[in-house]
């Protein structure tokens, strides 16, 4: 409006003015920092042309906690408690990843039945994270139950990680070399329970989306990516493979006995939100099937490798046994070296590929230590995916990305 | 399937001396070139009709100070082929004296970030990227923090002696 237009109306007389040019102005909105619905300090500021959004810029880095860094001045145990914290969501996934990169230049091989353990645990994981980002999806979109319904299953996943570390949401489970408690009674107990009670309700909860007809016009074409996009924006795990893309670490390169497991590896087709929701949801089907089968044939045998310099004599003969203290002293002081060696171990995350690129130098830290953080990478890829479309469905494409902040700034 | 022999041999084949200290860590074919080579490397393994080596998994840096002859920083590149499930991993050795190495974010959009992380930590830059700036870090940072001669704690501190703990 010009000046003289303001003016006519601060006096009152509101007549029509034919000379008032209404030019299309763009608007900077910042999404962000602060926003209930980006699940996580990050901002993106949007250039906006009414509800339109043709540009976007992301700024990450809000709750960097320098993990590399730290982690090259703390021996290997003491990393594994900053890798609960990239994926919050499903750290466990992050533990035993670590673990499996440390075993590998190590050259320690893992009995069987922590192998088992491990990917019952990580498998949980994964639902967990699953229904963390389905859940919250159907939020976004404005339908709360279907969250109310499936958030009780991620707390009873909880109460079966405390069985398993004592902890719920930063785990810190397992140890280099294996597990460091089998499965308890009551561990075996709500593990079943949940197989029993938990696909009832997720057959619920995919009743109330997957033919809704107001979540499919919320979700389907929208935000989508093409294959050739994804794989050229290093697009990994549920992302990737709601664009056709039939890419999955578990069954590339299997780690800790997963190609013992017959899963499927479903795809979706045009890589768009519904996709994507499509694609997780699948996935916690096939979890539950891996875990039942982890479950059916669960070994007989010891839950940690042989490998006294490494892994943490358990506490009871601590007590007892001069050799047990002397080790244990020595892992938790960090007296151990690690082999020279440069490693790079992948594990499917909830997200994606999580590698881990370890050089060791010989000394007691990693002498440079990098993680993959799948979140980081495909997140640059957010403005292309939303550019075009209007506000509430770039909410939608964000949320069902799974961007878990700190994943993407370590 | 591909193996790590076959693979190291077409790229001597085609690119003679500026390939060299081929290694095989854990499994993985590693080898170094000059940041000449770099560009069309990844394109040659992209666009060849049998690698398809196609993704970029990740870029890092890595600083190694006081070597002989000046090859201080090291930028690595891994990459997978889906097809052949073959992974390769790709070495640039940077004097610190000159921190410069071509873009690669023409070649794949994933390098945008990586690139920006690593001149973020190591200050490596990055010639012909579309936005070099800080990442992770604030703008107003004057250093690289993962250099090694930037000490994690604050070394003015003088009631915690590393010694002591064998640091």
């Amino acid at each position: 409006m010009t000046e003289a237009n303001i003016a006519k109306t601060n006096s009152g007389t509101l007549v029509k003015d034919e000379s008032v040019q209404y030019v299309n102005e763009l608007t900077t909105l910042n999404l962000g920092p602060t926003h209930p619905a980006t699940h996580g300090i990050f901002q993106n500021v949007l250039t906006m042309d009414g509800e339109k959004i043709i540009a976007g810029e992301q700024t990450v880095g809000y709750i960097h906690r320098a993990f590399e860094k730290i982690a090259e001045r703390r021996p290997f145990y003491q990393i594994t408690t900053l890798t609960d914290r990239m994926n919050y969501c499903s750290s466990p996934i992050n533990n035993m990843g670590w673990h499996m990169t440390v075993e590998k230049l190590l050259g320690v091989e893992v009995p069987k039945r922590a192998q088992y353990i491990r990917v019952i645990m990580m498998e949980l994981a994964r639902i967990a994270d699953h229904i963390v980002c389905n859940g919250i999806l159907g939020v976004d979109t404005g339908a709360f139950t279907g969250f109310l319904y499936i958030y009780e299953y991620r707390e009873k996943i909880y109460e079966i990680y405390e069985e398993m570390c004592g902890a719920r949401l930063t785990t810190n489970m397992g140890r280099v070399g294996g597990m460091e408690r089998d499965l308890s009674k009551e561990a075996i107990r709500k593990i079943n329970e949940f197989l029993k009670t938990f696909p009832p309700i997720l057959k619920e909860f995919e009743r109330l989306f997957n033919r809704n007809r107001i979540f499919m016009d919320r979700t389907i074409g929208v935000g989508g990516i093409s294959a050739e996009r994804a794989m050229s924006y290093g697009f990994t795990g549920p992302n990737l493979r709601a664009a056709g893309v039939d890419y999955d670490v578990r069954v590339m390169n299997p780690y800790s006995s997963y190609e013992d497991f017959k899963f499927d590896i479903p795809v979706g087709q045009h890589g768009d939100t519904y996709d994507r929701f499509m694609v997780r949801n699948e996935e916690i089907w096939q979890s539950l099937s891996i875990i039942e089968q982890a479950m059916k044939n669960l070994p007989e045998g010891p839950h940690f490798a042989d490998a006294p310099e490494y892994y943490l004599p358990p506490k009871q003969e601590v007590y007892r046994s001069m050799e047990a203290l002397i080790y244990h002293f020595k892992i938790v002081m960090g007296e151990i070296d690690a082999p020279v060696g440069e490693v790079y171990h992948a594990v499917e995350g909830g997200n994606g590929e999580l590698g881990f690129y370890l050089i060791s130098d010989g000394g007691r830290t990693p002498y440079r230590l990098h993680f993959r953080r799948p979140c980081f990478i495909y997140y640059q890829a957010y403005p292309e995916m939303c550019v075009g479309s209007t506000i509430s469905d770039a909410i939608v494409t964000m949320s069902s990305l799974n961007v878990i902040a700190g994943e993407l700034d370590a | 399937m591909l193996s790590n022999q076959s693979v190291a041999e077409e790229i001597v084949k085609k690119f003679g001396d500026d390939v060299y200290d081929f290694e095989e860590p854990f499994g993985l074919l590693t080898l170094t070139t000059t940041r000449e080579q770099i560009i069309p490397m990844l394109e040659y393994l992209k666009n060849h009709s049998d690698f398809k080596i196609g993704f970029l998994t990740d870029i890092t840096g890595v600083h190694f100070p006081d070597t002989t002859p000046a090859t201080e920083y090291c930028v690595v590149y891994h990459l997978h082929s889906f097809i052949h499930n073959f992974r390769i991993r790709i070495k640039v050795f940077l004097a610190e004296a000159d921190l410069h190495i071509p873009t690669v974010s023409e070649v794949y959009a994933s390098a945008n970030w990586m690139e920006r992380e690593t001149f973020d930590f190591f200050g490596i830059i990055f010639d012909g990227h579309p936005n070099l700036t800080r990442i992770l870090n604030m703008e107003e940072m004057d250093y690289h923090p993962m250099r090694r001669e930037y000490p994690l704690e604050d070394p003015t501190r003088q009631d915690k002696i590393d010694a002591l703990f064998g640091r």
